[in-house]
């Protein structure tokens, strides 16, 4: 099935706008996600360049490359991809999210590609990406294994797919349900149900039946005195990350 | 959409091309927009102006490729004398307190470069640079931010669009003005009088600083037997002295200098420096990041205007660097507010420090003198304390960006 392109109704387009500043407010609802941002962009960056033999320092070193975002949100990872060259499909599976997006990349001066679609669907259709984004999803689905294999389907031979969520132990749920949900009000109670989140083994395990080959793994840590998230080799407690290939 | 250049520049004395060459090494593009003519900005002439480059402002340069040009003309500086002093008394005291570069393996704490130096070889390396343009001659009387960039128009009827606009037009930015920000800042009730004087003996390559109750007078080494001093006064004290002609000036000055480096005389222009604090309420704005005497104009007294311009330039292009590596938008508020928070508190320190020493030493008070004599001698004799001062002289303390570790 070929999603619908998804058009932004011109009356509703005022309301689009408020919820766009909202999504892109340094100090709104989603300010967790944007001081989170250029950490999750280094090692998205670095990966890509390092995959696809990529000069970051030159212009627009993604070209070329089709990328795809699942749960792109307002567009806080497509809007990057897509300065740095790649062409860029964001999916998002509420639709809501999608008009949002547009009006904000359309401010922005950027062309990219919104659809409200799931992976699973977009993956029937035969659509194929150099690079998958795959950031804090994989916690909210209800099936990881189907969904990671759609993941492998939308990839190119010697795709690159990069996958974030939350690690399960009593650490990650103080941190990131009590703290970001409860003290902190980060993030709307309920966002999270931690017996969905997954151990690094599991998610290693998880790729590698999806037919990917895991090559990275790092660990996002936020320090409270700095107010500073940072990239880690060894603490993969709470937040974390991983690279895999589908083999070529 | 595309714009005339990633970085519109406003002043083109010493820190924005400094920005510029330093974001021309992340691939980013500037236009340098200067009121002054070229020809007089690239006019030669010594003018008595000189800077104390601390050593990480000297690294800054290096990388930046125009450190080699004027290496020849700096001087470097091996000590530092500071002492207490009266009119008249000159610098006879008992040194109190004596930083030696020798007690930390860096290096010299820093060097001296004349104004005329420095500044043709920034404008001619950025010159050199493909991804620079100066627009001399030319004052910007509009800037306008959208969501995509900045727009700028010019008196000469033009305009030019950039994702960013700096202001580095000086501690009476027009630019700060036109974004509506505030400055705080107070003044010292102080004039500093700066000149170049030839001295008969030479200098060794230390540095004097003599506080004394109307003012601290510093005497900087340069090449040859010849130093640069500033002399704070009194507004009052300062305007006489410069009204005064030549051979009285030089009257006023040498019981102040002292005779420890034989005959002196004046060499080159005079100037005066009312000495103030003003810090922009905030250093960045929508699409906008002010850098050097913009964001901070601060008392001179120990030379760290320049090199907290350069401090400014480095923490900059490193944040806009990383930035367009992440494929960021370099000019969005989250960008530019790390710029911020990174700049904001080391400026507000330093300029609360200087403040501080300076109302602490300008005082005839004999108990605030017991009691800066007793503190001098206690850092001078305590060698962790003093290495320190010297790191801290140095430029080599806080959060030191990239371009200026080692």
């Amino acid at each position: 099935m070929q999603a619908a392109q998804t058009t932004v109704d011109p009356s509703e387009v005022a309301k689009f706008e408020a919820m766009a500043a909202e999504w892109w407010d340094p100090k709104g609802k989603f300010k967790p996600l944007h001081m989170m941002n250029p950490c999750r962009l280094d090692y998205i960056t670095r990966q890509i360049a390092g995959e696809f033999g990529r000069d970051l320092s030159g212009d627009k070193p993604f070209e070329g490359l089709r990328l795809l975002d699942i749960g792109c949100g307002g567009g806080l990872l497509s809007e990057p991809m897509a300065r740095l060259g790649a062409t860029v499909v964001g999916a998002d599976a509420a639709a809501g999210n999608i008009p949002v997006a547009q009006v904000h990349a359309e401010q922005s001066g950027l062309d990219i590609d919104y659809r409200n679609i799931t992976a699973e669907e977009m993956a029937a259709a035969g659509e194929k990406f150099d690079v998958v984004l795959n950031m804090e999803v994989v916690e909210h689905v209800y099936d990881p294994l189907a969904y990671l294999t759609a993941v492998h389907d939308l990839l190119k031979p010697g795709g690159l797919h990069i996958c974030s969520t939350i690690n399960r132990n009593p650490k990650s749920f103080a941190v990131a349900i009590l703290g970001a949900e409860y003290v902190m009000r980060w993030l709307p109670k309920g966002t999270h149900e931690w017996s969905k989140f997954i151990t690094p083994d599991e998610l290693y395990d998880l790729i590698r039946n999806a037919g990917l080959d895991p090559v990275d793994r790092k660990g996002f840590v936020f320090n409270p005195i700095s107010w500073q998230w940072s990239i880690s080799d060894r603490d993969l407690s709470v937040n974390y990350v991983t690279a895999s290939i589908r083999p070529a | 959409m595309k714009h005339d250049a990633d970085l519109l520049i406003v002043g083109g004395g010493l820190n924005g091309p400094a920005l510029a060459l330093a974001a021309a090494r992340d691939g980013l593009s500037s236009i340098v927009i200067d009121a002054l003519p070229k020809a007089r900005m690239e006019a030669g002439d010594f003018d008595g102006r000189s800077y104390a480059l601390a050593m990480s402002s000297v690294r800054l340069l290096r990388n930046l490729g125009v450190w080699d040009a004027v290496a020849d003309n700096a001087q470097p500086m091996l000590e530092i004398k500071v002492s207490d002093g009266r009119a008249g008394e000159g610098p006879l005291s008992p040194f109190m307190l004596h930083f030696d570069h020798a007690e930390i393996e860096e290096g010299p704490m820093g060097h001296m470069l004349e104004d005329r130096y420095l500044r043709l070889a920034l404008l001619s390396a950025v010159d050199d640079n493909p991804l620079i343009s100066m627009q001399n001659d030319e004052n910007v009387i509009a800037q306008e931010a959208n969501p995509q960039g900045v727009q700028i128009k010019l008196e000469s009827s033009g305009a030019l669009s950039g994702r960013v606009l700096i202001g580095a037009d000086g501690r009476r930015s027009g630019t700060v003005e036109r974004a509506g920000i505030k400055r705080t800042g107070w003044d010292y009730g102080q004039t500093a009088l700066v000149c170049a004087i030839a001295h008969e003996k030479p200098h060794h390559g230390v540095a004097h600083q003599f506080f004394m109750p109307p003012g601290p007078l510093a005497i900087l080494p340069l090449p040859g037997n010849r130093s640069s001093i500033v002399w704070s006064e009194t507004h009052a004290n300062a305007a006489a002295f410069n009204a005064l002609d030549e051979d009285a000036y030089m009257q006023m000055l040498r019981p102040r200098f002292g005779d420890f480096l034989g005959e002196i005389s004046l060499e080159g222009q005079r100037f005066t420096y009312p000495l103030n604090l003003t810090i922009a309420n905030s250093f960045v704005a929508e699409r906008l990041a002010l850098i050097g005497d913009a964001a901070h104009g601060m008392h001179p007294i120990a030379g760290q205007g320049l090199n907290a311009g350069l401090r400014d330039v480095g923490a900059l292009a490193q944040v806009m660097g990383d930035a367009k590596r992440r494929g960021e938008d370099i000019g969005s508020t989250f960008v530019l507010d790390r710029y911020q928070e990174w700049r904001r508190f080391d400026t507000a320190t330093l300029a609360a420090a200087t403040d501080l020493t300076n109302k602490v030493f300008s005082n005839d008070n004999p108990l605030l003198r017991l009691v800066r004599d007793v503190g001098m001698g206690a850092v001078n004799a305590v060698p962790a304390l003093r290495r320190t001062f010297i790191r801290e002289a140095a430029g080599l303390t806080g959060d030191l960006p990239d371009l200026m570790r080692g």
